[in-house]
C-alpha cells in the first residue's frame, strides 16, 4: 500500500527541521511494508482532495509564513473537504497557527488562515522558547516550542495535550496544541516524530484508515529503544528546564 | 538605589583601579584552575561600569574592528591577525570568548596593543559596535543558528541593519556580498567567490535567505557555493548580487588539507595557498583579506599572511595522540555542518567518526537542527559511527533514519568513553574524525589537555 502525503510549502515552512518528521514517516511505513509518497505543493499549486491520505505543514519564520499564507488561505476550501474526507493533518508551529482561523500581528499586520483548527493566534510581546513535555491520551510527547504567537482554543476545542513542563499554547491556559478529528496541530518541534513514534503511527494509521476508507489499522510494534531514550532525555529537559507559566 | 552602583558609584572609581581589580579576578580565576579566566574579568567590569569598555577601546591607538557572522567568525579573525601582526601590536580574543564580556576581557588584557582585532557574537555586534566604535566592521554571513538564543535569523538581520547604518560615514564596512542578507547592507568593500566550475549543482535543503528581500521571489543562482552564498538575482530585478571588490577565482580544492585560489583585490591579483581546506574558509579567507586591505595591508603581506594561517582552536584541528591522530571538526549549525562533511567526503569518506552532540546553551538547546544537515553523504563510507554527547541518542535516531544500521551506531552519551572507543577503533596510524558541537569541544580539549596532549589555549 501506498500512504500519499501532501507536504505544503516544503522550500517555505522548514524551520525546524521538518523533514525529520517526513523521514520518520516514510521508514516507519517502510518498516510496515507501505511506502510513502510525498508530493510538495507549493504557492500556485492546487489541493485535490481525496488525492492525498497526510496533510503536512511545517514551521517557518515570519517572512516565510506571511509569503505563504495568502496561498495557503486560496486553499482552504479543499483542504477542509479533505480534511471533512477522512484525511490526517499534522501542522507544526507556524504551519499550526495557520491552519486556525488567523494569525494577528502586532502592527495590525493581519494572516489569514485556512480556519480547519477551531483557533486563533495573537502576537505576543515576548517569545515562549524552551522544552516541553506534554501528557495525552498517546502518552507523553516531548519536543521543543520557540513561538511569540499566542494560540486561543475555540470554547469545547479539543487540545493535544495538558501541559506538565513548559508554555503551551499560550502560556497560561495549560494546554497544548490542538487535535480535531484526524488533524492535529502542535508547537512542538525537535523535531515531533523521532523522538514521540507512537504519534507518528497514530497518524500513519489514520492515513492507512483514509487510504483504505476503513478503520484506522493496528501497526506492527518496532523496538523503538533508541527513540525511548530519546524521548526521556527530551522530558528530563522539560522537568529541568522547560518555560515556566 | 541598586546597592551595587552604590558601593562603586559610576564615576567615582578610577579606570585604572577597575582594571587592576578586574585583572587580578583574571589571575585569580586561571589560579583556581576554572577555565581560562577569559571571559571573568570582563564580566566583571561589564556589570560594575560597562562605560569603562568605551574608553579601553579609545586607549588602542590604531582603534579597533569587529568581526562578525554566524559561520567562520573565530576562523576569519585568526586569519586577520596572521596578515596584520607584521603590521600592528593586537589585542584579539583569540579563545573565541566573542560577548561583550570576552571583547572587555581583551581589552584589559590589552596593554600596548595598537589594535583590537574582536571576533563579536552576532547577538552581541550592536552593543559592541555601540561601544568601541570600531574603524572597520567585517560582516560575514547569516545562516540560521542557535534560533532558541536569538529568535528568527530575520530578527538578527534586522539588528545589524540598524547597527551598521548608525556607523559614521568613515567606518569601513566590509561585507560578504555573496550573502543576500549581509549583500544589502550599506557597505564600503564588497567580497565574494566567482568561479561557477566550484559551484554546488543547487540550493542545499539548509539554505536560508532565499527568497528577495524586497518582493519574496525565489532568487535565480547564476552559481551556489556554501549554503546561500552566491551570485544571485531578484526575477523581477529588485535585488541582486553587488558588484565585488575583492574576489576569488579559480579555486581548488585539496581535500582534507588546502585549498589554493586567485585573489583579486582592488588593483592587485595574488596566488594564495590556503593551509586549511573547504570552500568555506575561502569565505573565511576573502573577509580577512578584504578586512586586512580596508586596514592599508599590501596584497604581498595579504597572500603570505593567509599562507601562515592555522586551524582556530577546535576548526580542523589535528592533535596526535600515541600513534593515532585526532581531527577534530566544530559543528553547531547546519550549514557549518553542510561544509564540515562536504570536505571530508571530498577528503575521502572515513570509515568511522564520533559525533558528539550537546544541548547547553552554548550548542543551542534546541537540537532539531541535526535533522537538517545533510549527514547523508557520509553513509556512502561511513561504517561505524559513535554516537557522543548528552544528546548521544537523538543523533543515533538521525543517522538511523537516515538508513544506517542500527548495530553500526554505538550510543556512548560519556565524551571520554566514546572518544577512547573511536580510538579503540582505529588503526595504528590512523585519524579518528570527531565533529563535536560547542560545549562537546570544550570537553574534549579538556579530555585530551588533561592527558598532556595539547597545551592549554589559555596559556
Amino acid at each position: 500500500m501506498n500512504i500519499r502525503v501532501a507536504h505544503l510549502y516544503p522550500d517555505y515552512l522548514n524551520i525546524y527541521a521538518d523533514r525529520g518528521n517526513i523521514a520518520v514517516l516514510a521508514r516507519r511505513s517502510a518498516l510496515r511494508g507501505h511506502d510513502l509518497d510525498v508530493t510538495a505543493i507549493g504557492i500556485g499549486d492546487a489541493v485535490a482532495p481525496g488525492a492525498h491520505d497526510l496533510y503536512y505543514l511545517g514551521g517557518g519564520q515570519d517572512r516565510e509564513q506571511l509569503l505563504v499564507a495568502e496561498d495557503l488561505a486560496a486553499k482552504a476550501e479543499p483542504l477542509k473537504e479533505a480534511h471533512a474526507g477522512g484525511a490526517a493533518f499534522l501542522a507544526v508551529c507556524g504551519g499550526y497557527q495557520l491552519l486556525g482561523r488567523g494569525y494577528r500581528g502586532f502592527h495590525g499586520e493581519d494572516m489569514p488562515g485556512v480556519g480547519l483548527l477551531p483557533l486563533e493566534t495573537v502576537a505576543g510581546d515576548r517569545r515562549m522558547i524552551g522544552d516541553v513535555l506534554l501528557a495525552t491520551e498517546l502518552g507523553p510527547i516531548a519536543g521543543f516550542e520557540n513561538h511569540a504567537g499566542r494560540t486561543y482554543l475555540d470554547p469545547g476545542a479539543q487540545p493535544l495535550g495538558r501541559v506538565v513542563s513548559g508554555f503551551g499554547n499560550d502560556g497560561e491556559s495549560g494546554f497544548e496544541g490542538c487535535r480535531y478529528d484526524r488533524a492535529i496541530g502542535t508547537y512542538l518541534h525537535g523535531p515531533l516524530l523521532p523522538r514521540n513514534p507512537r504519534l507518528a503511527d497514530w497518524l500513519l494509521a489514520q492515513a492507512l484508515a483514509h487510504r483504505c476508507a476503513g478503520e484506522p489499522p493496528e501497526l506492527a510494534p518496532l523496538p523503538d529503544r533508541l527513540e525511548a531514550v530519546a524521548q526521556s532525555v527530551s522530558a528530563a529537559r522539560a522537568r529541568a528546564r522547560g518555560g515556566r507559566r | 538605589m541598586h546597592p551595587r552602583s552604590a558601593r562603586f558609584g559610576r564615576v567615582a572609581v578610577p579606570l585604572a583601579v577597575e582594571i587592576a581589580a578586574a585583572r587580578a579576578v583574571g589571575s585569580l580565576s586561571r589560579l583556581l584552575g576554572r577555565g581560562g579566566g577569559t571571559t571573568v574579568p570582563g564580566k566583571l567590569l561589564s556589570i560594575v561600569d560597562p562605560g569603562a569598555i568605551d574608553r579601553l577601546a579609545a586607549r588602542l591607538t590604531a582603534g579597533t574592528v569587529a568581526v562578525s557572522a554566524t559561520n567562520g567568525k573565530t576562523t576569519t579573525t585568526a586569519m586577520a591577525a596572521e596578515i596584520l601582526r607584521p603590521r600592528f601590536r593586537l589585542a584579539h580574543n583569540r579563545s573565541g570568548a566573542n560577548l561583550l564580556s570576552g571583547v572587555a576581557s581583551t581589552l584589559l588584557a590589552a596593554g600596548g596593543a595598537e589594535l583590537g582585532l574582536l571576533e563579536v557574537d552576532e547577538g552581541a555586534l550592536p552593543e559592541v559596535i555601540r561601544r568601541v566604535r570600531p574603524r572597520a566592521v567585517c560582516l560575514g554571513n547569516l545562516f540560521r543558528d542557535q534560533l532558541d538564543r536569538y529568535g528568527e535569523l530575520e530578527l538578527v538581520a534586522e539588528r545589524w541593519r540598524e547597527a551598521v547604518t548608525a556607523l559614521p560615514s568613515e567606518t569601513s564596512i566590509v561585507l560578504n556580498g555573496d550573502d543576500p542578507q549581509v549583500g544589502s547592507l550599506r557597505g564600503t568593500l564588497f567580497f565574494g567567490i566567482d568561479d561557477p566550475r566550484a559551484a554546488r549543482p543547487s540550493l542545499q535543503h539548509a539554505a536560508d535567505s532565499k527568497y528577495c528581500i524586497v518582493c519574496g521571489a525565489p532568487y535565480e543562482y547564476a552559481a551556489a557555493y556554501v549554503g546561500h552564498l552566491g551570485d544571485y538575482r531578484c526575477p523581477n530585478g529588485h535585488h541582486a548580487r553587488p558588484p565585488l571588490d575583492v574576489v576569488a577565482r579559480d579555486v581548488h580544492l585539496h581535500g582534507l588539507e588546502r585549498v589554493e585560489f586567485e585573489l583579486t583585490l582592488p588593483g592587485d591579483t595574488r596566488r594564495v595557498d590556503l593551509p586549511l581546506p573547504g570552500l568555506y574558509n575561502v569565505y573565511n579567507a576573502l573577509g580577512a583579506a578584504a578586512l586586512a586591505h580596508a586596514l592599508g595591508a599590501t596584497a604581498d603581506e595579504i597572500a603570505a599572511g593567509l599562507g601562515r594561517v592555522a586551524a582556530a582552536f577546535g576548526r580542523f584541528e589535528r592533535i596526535a595522540i600515541g600513534d593515532k591522530t585526532l581531527l577534530l571538526l566544530l559543528v553547531k549549525n547546519p550549514a557549518g555542518a553542510n561544509e564540515a562533511v562536504r570536505t571530508l567526503v571530498d577528503g575521502g569518506t572515513p570509515r568511522l567518526a564520533v559525533v558528539a552532540l550537546n544541548d547547553a546553551i552554548a550548542d543551542g538547546r534546541d537540537v532539531s537542527w541535526i535533522w537538517d544537515v545533510d549527514f547523508e553523504p557520509l553513509l556512502t563510507g561511513l561504517d561505524r559511527l559513535v554516537a557522543s554527547g548528552d544528546r548521544a541518542a537523538e543523533l543515533a535516531l538521525r543517522f538511523t533514519y537516515a538508513g544506517m544500521p542500527e548495530d553500526a551506531v554505538e550510543v556512548v552519551p560519556d565524551l571520554e568513553r566514546a572518544l577512547d572507543r573511536g580510538l579503540e577503533l582505529t588503526d595504528a596510524g590512523g585519524e579518528l574524525v570527531v565533529l563535536p558541537t560547542y560545549t562537546a569541544m570544550l570537553g574534549l580539549q579538556r579530555i585530551v589537555t588533561a592527558r598532556g596532549l595539547r597545551k592549554p589555549y589559555w596559556s
